[in-house]
């Protein structure tokens, strides 16, 4: 995105996470900080720790680790008794045989461009109506807020079916989407949450900086671009982070979408594949299907957990 | 909304055209002015307001539409009165679906309410590696859920599964998991479980976070022992947040799919159909798209009323 204005920021994702105590002395908690200090408060709480810390691992981590290295065991040794807990030879094997055999560079490849149009089209034009809802006022503006409020009321699972019937053959100009990205893309638009989280924020940016820059000769279309998008960087990272998850995640809407397998997302692909393809390889698959979202969490965890804590909390 | 502190420009008496700027803000607007700025608002509201349309709008509508027709996509659709629903009422797939459906809720509610919140009111108290904590719990929600669903397949898998292994190896009996008809339900509740529960482990924590340390202290002069505090300070400090999250979950655990359909594909036995199962089985196993949409309208009006408490009781402005 080119900046042209320098971007004010007002709450960036960095203060939020600013609010995350340090350890040591601390905010008063359940357990008084004088009971912890204590020599029989200090012992508890390191086996308390310690036994969260295994029961985490085990838990959370141990699942991961035992898909990753179950893709380097071979055949045999997968599914002997008892089984191993680390792989007798590493074998990557397994990978690039998956790679190949599941052709899953074309769905990750699919998936990629499902997710990346979803979030583009999102981004562009729930901005725009927020914009325009937030900030210009149409005529019958409250009556359409409140129609799009209203789908938050409608479980989006819950439409599945005549949602697929309309993209089979679209109203008016009777095409099908079926089989096409657009059916992943325009739906991703009616996305009543994120258009109203930007809404709120928007709402929070006074009129008078938007209405200088008119003032100064800006249309309505550079106020967006030069001076509410770039004070909108953190609640625009959201929604971005929403939209991409959104869509990598799904599983039943591409699946009815996409009949045609080359053009199937991953998550679809693993299913469909899964029945008649040897256990080795469909865990490398799963690893690899599994790694784009790991590392977008891990790059942007502090965001993203920032923003899930922050963003509910204040509902 | 809070709208009130825009001055609303009035549509009557339009001043003369003058084709000058007015000087701001306050300046009469003429009609002409008023029309292009109408027209450029909807410029911008056009894109988003159509796919609202196509793709929420008139889905919801034309579901409550279809679910009285006989319709079969290519030939025109036909008025079968409540045929559809009769039919559905009779399938004995469709008691199972919401037997299932609900017992799904209720068990996935239980465990998914009591564990995370457990977790984090231990979480609350360590003072070390709190990053890594939050980073472990939330990693299983970045993990695409066909992913989860088709590992815990393996683990469930009576050969060479882990679950089983795991079971023996501490002398217990084993189970059939995900392939005994009595099992198999709960086996899927924990998958979700294990998939989801990162995310309210992590609200709960922003909840406990936000809770002054005065109550407490307050609650252990008063000799409050730990649960004491806990239920009378910590509850009631977050039993909004608690309400709010039991309402999403139901929400979002009665419309289960991904896990019946990849793990056990709805059996043995019908006990793991879900209503969206079943939905998806009329609409693309039996091309029923009338009964599929019936079973939607169903679904829509009893998820439709948690949403609407939800909504209600979420609603911050006005």
């Amino acid at each position: 995105m080119t900046q042209i204005a320098p971007p004010p920021r007002e709450v960036s994702p960095d203060d939020l996470a600013a609010r995350k105590r340090p350890a040591g002395p601390a905010v008063r908690t359940l357990v008084s900080p004088l009971a912890l200090a204590s020599a029989k408060g200090r012992a508890v709480y390191w086996t308390v720790f310690t036994g969260v810390v295994l029961a985490f691992v085990l838990a959370f981590l141990f699942p991961v680790y035992w898909m990753v290295t179950g893709a380097m065991k071979s055949p045999d040794e997968l599914v002997q008794t008892p089984p191993t807990l680390f792989p007798k030879s590493f074998s990557l094997g397994a990978y690039t045989d998956s790679w190949e055999l599941m052709d899953l560079p074309t769905h990750l490849w699919n998936t990629v461009v499902q997710a990346s149009g979803a979030w583009i089209l999102q981004l562009v034009f729930c901005t725009a109506a927020a914009y325009a809802l937030s900030k210009l006022k149409p005529a019958f503006g409250k009556v359409i807020l409140g129609g799009i409020l209203a789908t938050l009321m409608v479980p989006a699972q819950a439409l599945v079916v005549p949602k697929y019937l309309t993209v089979a053959d679209l109203p008016l100009i009777h095409t099908s989407l079926l089989n096409d990205p657009l059916g992943i893309w325009l739906p991703a638009v009616a996305n009543a949450f994120n258009l109203y989280l930007l809404k709120r924020f928007f709402d929070q940016i006074p009129r008078d900086v938007l209405e200088a820059a008119e003032i100064d000769g800006a249309g309505k279309l550079r106020t967006l671009w030069s001076i509410l998008l770039p004070m909108s960087r953190p609640v625009l990272g959201v929604v971005s982070i929403f939209a991409l998850v959104a869509v990598w995640q799904d599983f039943l809407w591409p699946l009815m979408v996409f009949s045609d397998t080359d053009k199937q997302p991953i998550s679809v692909a693993l299913v469909q594949l899964s029945q008649n393809i040897s256990l080795s390889v469909l865990i490398a698959a799963m690893v690899i299907a599994s790694i784009p979202m790991v590392l977008m969490f891990l790059v942007f965890q502090r965001h993203i957990i920032a923003g899930i804590s922050a963003g509910s909390t204040k509902g | 909304m809070k709208t009130a502190q825009v001055p609303q420009r009035s549509a009557a008496a339009p001043p003369p055209t003058t084709g000058q700027r007015p000087a701001g803000r306050g300046a009469p607007s003429p009609f002409r002015r008023k029309l292009s700025h109408q027209a450029r608002a909807y410029g911008f509201l056009l894109g988003g307001l159509l796919c609202f349309a196509l793709f929420s709008w008139y889905p919801a509508i034309r579901a409550v539409i279809i679910a009285f027709q006989k319709y079969t996509p290519g030939s025109a659709p036909e008025w079968v009165g409540t045929d559809n629903f009769t039919q559905v009422f009779q399938d004995p797939e469709f008691g199972a679906a919401w037997r299932n459906t609900l017992t799904f809720t209720l068990i996935a509610l239980l465990i998914g309410f009591a564990v995370p919140f457990v977790m984090a009111l231990v979480l609350n108290e360590l003072r070390h590696a709190r990053a890594f904590f939050r980073v472990v719990v939330y990693l299983p929600v970045m993990i695409p859920p066909v992913v989860s669903a088709l590992l815990w397949k393996w683990f469930y898998d009576p050969g060479a599964g882990l679950a089983n292994e795991v079971l023996s190896s501490l002398h217990l009996p084993t189970s059939n998991w995900s392939n005994g008809a009595d099992t198999a339900l709960v086996s899927l509740v924990i998958v979700a479980t294990w998939a989801n529960l990162g995310g309210t482990v992590l609200i709960y924590l922003a909840a406990l976070q936000g809770i002054p340390g005065e109550l407490y202290e307050a609650a252990e002069l008063d000799g409050a022992s730990i649960f004491q505090r806990i239920r009378h300070v910590t509850v009631p400090q977050t039993r909004f947040i608690i309400l709010m999250l039991m309402l999403l979950q139901i929400i979002a655990t009665m419309q289960v799919f991904t896990e019946p359909f990849v793990i056990t594909g709805g059996g043995p036995e019908n006990s793991t159909v879900t209503i969206l199962y079943l939905i998806y089985k009329y609409a693309f196993l039996y091309n029923n798209f009338g009964g599929a949409c019936a079973l939607s309208v169903m679904l829509l009006v009893v998820l439709g009323l948690f949403s609407a408490l939800y909504l209600r009781l979420t609603r911050t402005d006005d």
